[in-house]
């Protein structure tokens, strides 16, 4: 194990080294950039043992890495924003497909208009394409998630996205740990799928499929996924077992103990959250910092479990789901909390946009309006 | 190289139970292919009328392993496929001869919206062979132009005839200054067959382009597929060419045309059979654009040959 100090995206790439990953292919876009940057000049120094394919565009990242999962290579591809976007179709086939793939997303705002910073609206975009989201909120989770999400992908074969705030997380340094190449390789064996695409195993991949063959394959993706919960929280406590790090489970919660008012949010803005719990708190007022890890999939029960009877939960999305009243987590939280038989109350703003800054005491000043609204 | 129908083996890519048409050029140019390539190989196909004669899964027409692929990403995928197996062969993980890796796409799924990852896949000079079998229009959604449909045919969406050139994507794929590129045609099976095989013991990019006349589309009798793939040879209006690193070569007959050694056969006897001209055969103007279509013809014919002379 060794500290240091280097930015999101360095200890992105770090962990994808240590994953002893063997195809990358990526598009260059601002704030993923130096991710790939960096893996490419592994790869060119031979530091890492793998290929790297210099596409064109990120529809073809995609294309390229699927097509490399489906031979059973374990592979990576980042990217931001627009890009993922344009991987939309691509990232259906994947999940659709079983295969098992990891991949960041350094989230940004998306166009138009033109915006490089900060907020959600590109993951929570891909919210319905079958993919695991993970929400990392430190270099330190970055590291450690990336590792985990080649563990679960090939467990479960569901592919997974490990998303991080553009710039706030992938630019800045923060200490972190690296983990040492021994344990890694403990944690996370070569992948040997069960079925390979290749002459020696044949077979026919993504065939013409009539409903009586295809739906059982959609009812599998959606039960799968929604164990994944289950299985990304049993990898996590085996992997602080062996390196000590932990980040929360599905939640990483803060200052729970008697809270009322519950404060829910994803990515890097729960740091300033925490402090905006303790300016609450100095005014007596009984709050708590909940952080979604897990978007997808999004989990229900433990948001239920986490949150006592009459608990008033405050979402903050970094995002819209347009045509509905707020963010996608107030959806997601509302309707994870119908079924609650006593008068539990959500509320909801969008907020940190295209990279808004969100101090704490703007934070604050936000709960003390969603509790106005409550009242 | 000299290739005789006899010697080939009879192993098979196509089994009986294809949903392809009957007399479907896709079918009977992929036939021939396998017959070069042999059963280790991997096929990657983007959705087109060879997909959809596949059969509903669990069962498949194909042989050998097949992905399917999206319909822009032919070029990007057979690309990664083709790294990823470098990177497992070279770590042990997968042992014995690497199979060789190719695309089975129409001229939608090539001259469209696949064009940009194929360019790309060129330009990097990635080591599989893209297959276009030009059929000339999107038979798959019911015979729509495309890129490569010709001047003054009708598809569903120009119905009364196309307004523009094709592209020329042998040319264009030629010009990205790749190991191998070659146009081929069901009516000359043993040049077809030669060529796979020589692209099959190239590194790197390799691009074939198979006319592929579709006798629904193009509305002829099921019987001439063959027949009409032949007349576009010797009209002149398909070219049989190959290109090792640029330096271009004709092929006979389209040598013997271009050098003025045989005459090209009369445009209408190609054109004529077609249904998709059908609108030309009373056109006032059909004279006119016949010359015109035939002026086309040479100046291509003249430009290969320069072209070869480079
Ligand atoms: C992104 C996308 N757009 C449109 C389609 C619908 N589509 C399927 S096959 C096809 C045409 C295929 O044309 P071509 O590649 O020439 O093959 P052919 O059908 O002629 O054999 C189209 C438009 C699709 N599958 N994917
Ligand atoms: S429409 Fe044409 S290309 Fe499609 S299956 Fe029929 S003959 Fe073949
Ligand atoms: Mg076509």
């Amino acid at each position: 194990m060794k500290k240091i100090l280097d930015t999101g995206n360095a200890a992105c790439a770090l962990a994808v080294k240590a994953a002893r990953v063997d195809f990358v292919a990526a598009y260059p876009i601002t704030p993923q950039t130096s991710v790939v940057e960096k893996l490419a000049g592994y790869i060119a120094e031979g530091k890492m043992n793998a290929k790297y394919l210099p596409v064109e565009s990120e529809h073809s990242a995609m294309s390229a890495v699927a097509a490399a999962a489906a031979a059973g290579a374990r592979v990576f591809t980042a990217t931001s924003s627009q890009g993922l976007l344009y991987m939309h179709e691509i990232l259906h086939y994947a999940a659709g497909g079983r295969l098992s793939l990891v991949m960041a997303n350094v989230n940004r705002a998306v166009c138009a208009p033109w915006c490089l910073y900060v907020d959600h609206q590109d993951a929570v975009s891909q919210r319905d394409t079958g993919w695991i989201q993970l929400f990392a909120a430190s270099t330190q989770e970055i590291y450690d998630s990336i590792i985990l999400a080649y563990k679960v992908t090939e467990k479960i074969h569901i592919p997974v996205i490990v998303n991080y705030d553009g710039f706030l997380l992938s630019h800045s340094m923060m200490p972190f740990e690296t983990v040492d190449q021994d344990i890694i390789d403990e944690f996370l064996p070569p992948f040997e799928p069960a079925w390979r695409l290749h002459p020696q195993w044949g077979g026919t991949f993504g065939n013409v499929t009539p409903a009586e063959n295809y739906a059982p394959f959609r009812h599998s993706l959606a039960a799968d996924i929604r164990k994944a919960g289950e299985v990304i929280e049993k990898i996590a406590r085996e992997f602080e077992k062996l390196t000590g790090h932990w980040h929360g489970g599905l939640f990483d919660a803060y200052r729970t103990e008697d809270a009322e008012f519950f404060l829910l949010s994803m990515g890097s803005m729960a740091s300033e959250m925490e402090l905006a719990v303790d300016i609450l708190r100095d005014k007596g007022i009984p709050a708590a910092s909940i952080r979604l890890r897990v978007f997808r999939p999004f989990p229900a029960e433990e948001l239920s479990r986490l949150l006592p009877d009459g608990a008033r939960l405050l979402v903050f999305d970094r995002n819209y789901a347009f045509g509905t009243e707020g963010g996608v987590l107030l959806a997601e939280s509302k309707a994870a909390l119908f079924n609650r038989k006593d008068d539990i109350k959500v509320v909801g703003r969008a907020v940190g946009l295209g990279g808004e800054d969100l101090p704490a005491d703007f934070l604050a000043e936000k709960a003390r309006e969603m509790m106005e609204v409550l009242k | 190289m000299s290739i005789s129908i006899k010697d080939l083996p009879d192993f098979e890519y196509v089994l009986p139970g294809s949903a392809a048409c009957a007399g479907c050029p896709s079918a009977i140019a992929l036939r021939m292919v396998g017959k070069a390539l042999g059963e280790n190989a991997i096929m990657l196909m983007t959705p087109s009328c060879a997909v959809a004669s596949i059969g509903p899964l669990p069962k498949s027409c194909y042989s050998i392993p097949v992905l399917n692929v999206c319909f822009a990403s032919a070029g990007a995928s057979a690309a990664g496929l083709a790294m990823a197996l470098d990177a497992l062969y070279e770590k042990g993980r997968l042992t014995g001869e690497k199979p060789t890796i190719f695309n089975w796409a129409g001229d939608g799924g090539t001259y469209d919206i696949g064009f940009q990852g194929i360019s790309a896949a060129a330009e990097r000079n990635d080591d599989f062979i893209h297959f276009c079998y030009n059929n000339e229009a999107y038979s798959n959604t019911g015979m729509q132009r495309s890129g490569a449909t010709p001047i003054y045919a009708a598809t569903t969406t120009t119905p009364l005839g196309k307004e523009v050139h094709r592209k020329n994507l042998p040319l264009l794929m030629l010009e990205h200054r790749v190991p191998y590129v070659a146009t081929a045609s069901l009516a000359y099976p043993t040049d077809l067959i030669r060529k796979v095989k020589k692209a099959k013991d190239i590194r790197g990019f390799k691009y074939i382009e198979i006319h592929a006349p579709c006798y629904t589309g193009w509305k002829f009798p099921s019987s001439d597929t063959v027949k009409m793939s032949r007349l576009a040879v010797q009209t002149g209006s398909w070219l049989l060419w190959e290109a090792e690193f640029g330096k271009v070569v004709l092929n006979s007959p389209t040598s013997l045309l271009a050098a003025e050694k045989i005459k090209p056969a009369p445009l209408e006897e190609y054109i004529g059979k077609q249904g998709r001209y059908a609108h030309l055969a009373d056109s006032p103007q059909k004279e006119e654009i016949l010359a015109a279509m035939e002026k086309e013809i040479r100046r291509e014919l003249k430009f290969m040959a320069a072209r070869a002379e480079l």
